[in-house]
């Protein structure tokens, strides 16, 4: 079916800014992605799945300019024992990464396994995201996997020592960066995964994560807080019998962030859970759609987001549960809920739910508040500020969010975060 | 001292006059009770004390130690030494009770010009105090009050009133809903900090709990006014005969 003419012509525009790498045994699944845009275009503002989030610079042929910006603190995780994999603008450095090698894992440039026949590679690259175009198209994430022109592969056959940290420099007004990582956890092995940083002025990552069975991944990623920064990035994530994934966003500040998850449970007794904490002030637009396949059973899932929003920003949650038949035992929660601190700001959110078997258990909820007057007062009346009483409460609000971390140091990394942002913004 | 002269207050959104002249002075040292039917006002006193919104002060002055209560944001309120045990104590999801206890201690400190507390120093002086109210370390850990029974609400009340050391303690209804041991405890609380610089308003439908907490002075409140002040014996006419001969007598 011929495309309207609009996303017709918007689609050609960007992909002539665009070349596809030189790219070795990844060649065929970038051809195929690349056939995915042309036959789904890109999005446009008419497209339901983008009806709170305007797609335009997201798709424009340039970025728009972002200025740089220097966050006066410290980087984030910046004592933490953790192997750093740093790009700037989207492109690897290795002057700044640490030495790939770690016990446990294999970590290597997509570059590079690309001329060398790495059969799980293969295996893997484009395939989680092709899988994930349906039943809703995703054709940001499909114009990655054709044109990302850096990323790593890292495949986890242990238990390594210490987290592997992306690290994304943005050092270009102009920068237009496409990442592309492959993760592979094998059966009873175990990673954490860091990301931090804004990245590039305009930054489209996608990341394909197969968790085989008994193997366990956490993720915990900071966005960067370059004011005007954009991203738009994917997700996709398979998981075998009685695997974990478990991964919290928080994103401070950039003008517009759309942060897709998309979880497949395929294994029986899997467990996902899929969090995020947005803090916002003024021109900030942040978007949270999450799409959670139960395709087993006795697979848990949770969804839990919280925004908090002043000044004009923007939240939106797209999430959704479904439900196939002969999951059955699932247990499914969602809850996405706004904290607005004036009358400017706004939340959207569409929670779904479609369940084809009759044995689950799913709840979802989303709510959407002011600062609890009561709460407040009894804090106050107890001689605690108005101020700071507020941003307790702020911070209890995002709590249920935060606490999806499961490592200590980590979550109290992310808590010191926005108590910066908090003593930034009140 | 706390002094009330002509209090007069009404809600802030509708014409509703609740408080209606209360006068009342409470002097340093003193326990008074507040006695009075369910409406007559007791609670928005408290609350117009501690600065709650919602209520518009009409005339009339309240001072603490010759300072202007009104003018000042609770918190304000809350360092210059007033303290209200909440008739219906709020639960804050998220906000651990210890967090929120040390917060409430060094802002007032601070307030104050004085040293913040030591993290050990704290530590020491909370346990101490909440095993002398049977508060388990598992409660001081839970998010403030969320999942407390109504009797484990109200102690956590005075764990706070012992902690922050205020000068004029207000106590509405904080017998309410404890058993008879409980209600002990409470009182123990409360009679471990009658001092002779501290004063004390304690609202309380029941004579029982003046039996542990023994007022220097009681007042029937009824449709927004002091109607009758006396000794610790009247507050044993209202628990034999009710109210009625009070009123019918102002009346
Ligand atoms: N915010 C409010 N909105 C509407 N009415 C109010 C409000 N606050 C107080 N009132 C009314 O004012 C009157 C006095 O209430 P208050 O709570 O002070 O009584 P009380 O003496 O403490 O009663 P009780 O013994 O039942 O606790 C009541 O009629 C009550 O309904
Ligand atoms: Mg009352």
């Amino acid at each position: 079916m011929a495309l309207p003419e609009v996303k017709q012509t918007a689609t050609e525009a960007r992909l002539a800014n665009l070349v596809m790498p030189d790219a070795g045994c990844t060649r065929a699944a970038r051809e195929d992605a690349l056939a995915r845009v042309l036959e789904m275009g890109l999005p446009g503002r008419r497209d339901e799945y983008w009806k709170y989030t305007r797609p335009d610079t997201l798709v424009a042929p340039e970025a728009p300019r972002a200025a740089l910006f220097d966050p006066d603190e410290a980087m984030l995780f910046a004592d933490l024992d953790r192997l750093k994999i740093v790009f700037v603008d989207g492109v690897f450095s290795p002057e700044q990464s640490d030495d790939l090698t770690l016990e446990g894992v294999t970590i290597d440039r997509i570059e590079d396994i690309c001329f060398k026949d790495i059969h799980w590679a293969k295996e893997l690259y484009g395939v989680l995201e092709a899988r994930g175009q349906s039943p809703v198209q995703r054709p940001l994430a499909a114009l990655n996997t054709a044109f990302a022109a850096d990323g790593i592969a890292i495949h986890v056959s242990g238990k390594p020592s210490k987290p592997i940290s992306f690290i994304y420099r943005h050092a270009s007004e102009t920068s237009d960066a496409m990442l592309h990582h492959i993760i592979r956890v094998e059966s009873g092995a175990e990673v954490t995964i860091l990301e931090n940083g804004p990245a590039a002025s305009r930054f489209n990552k996608c990341m394909e994560i197969d968790i085989a069975d008994g193997g366990v991944l956490h993720h915990v990623r900071a966005q960067g807080r370059d004011h005007e920064r954009r991203a738009a990035t994917h997700m996709f994530t398979r998981l075998g019998q009685e695997s974990v994934y478990k991964s919290f966003t928080l994103t401070v500040n950039g003008v517009l962030t759309r942060n897709e998850q998309v979880v497949e449970l395929t294994g029986d007794d899997a467990v996902a859970h899929v969090a995020g904490a947005c803090v916002g002030d003024g021109d900030f637009h942040h978007d949270d759609t999450v799409f959670i396949t139960h395709d087993a059973v006795n697979c848990e899932s949770r969804q839990v987001f919280k925004k908090v929003l002043r000044n004009g920003a923007t939240g939106v949650f797209q999430g959704k549960i479904l439900v196939k038949e002969g999951a059955q035992k699932t247990d499914g929660y969602q809850i996405s809920q706004s904290l607005l601190l004036d009358d400017d700001s706004q939340f959207l959110a569409k929670p779904e739910l479609e369940i084809y078997a009759d044995d689950v258990a799913c709840s979802h909820g989303s709510t959407s508040g002011a600062i609890d007057e009561t709460a407040l007062f009894y804090l106050r009346s107890r001689g605690v500020p108005t101020k700071e009483a507020t941003n307790m409460l702020t911070l209890a609000f995002l709590a249920e969010a935060v606490d999806e971390i499961e490592d200590d140091a980590l979550s109290q990394a992310i808590v010191d975060r926005l108590e910066g942002w908090m003593s930034r913004h009140s | 001292m706390l002094e009330i002269k002509n209090l007069h207050v009404k809600l802030e959104e509708e014409e509703k006059q609740i408080l209606k002249g209360v006068d009342l002075t409470v002097e340093d040292g003193k326990v008074h009770a507040i006695m009075g039917p369910n409406g007559s006002g007791k609670s928005t006193l408290s609350y117009v004390l501690s600065g709650r919104d919602g209520y518009e002060v009409t005339d009339g002055s309240a001072t603490l130690d010759g300072e202007d209560l009104l003018e000042m944001e609770p918190e304000e309120r809350a360092a210059a030494g007033v303290f209200l045990a909440f008739q219906y104590p709020v639960e804050i999801p998220g906000v651990g009770n210890m967090t929120f206890l040390r917060t409430a201690v060094n802002a007032q400190r601070k307030a104050r010009g004085e040293d913040e507390l030591s993290a050990a120093d704290f530590l020491k002086e909370v346990r101490a105090k909440a095993k002398s109210l049977k508060i388990d370390a598992d409660m001081l850990k839970r998010p403030v009050n969320v999942g407390f029974s109504g009797g484990e609400k109200k102690r956590n009340e005075i764990l706070q009133m012992a902690m922050l050391e205020p000068k004029m303690c207000i106590l509405d209804e904080t017998d309410s809903g404890l058993d008879v041991d409980a209600m002990k405890l409470v009182a123990e609380g409360v009679n471990a900090l009658r001092d002779e610089g501290r004063g004390f308003l304690v609202i309380t439908h029941y004579q029982r709990l003046l039996d542990h907490i023994k007022p220097d002075v009681v007042h029937i409140m009824a449709d927004g006014k002091i109607v009758k002040t006396g000794g610790p014996d009247l507050a044993l006419e209202v628990e034999n005969n009710g109210y009625a001969d009070i009123l019918a007598e102002v009346n």
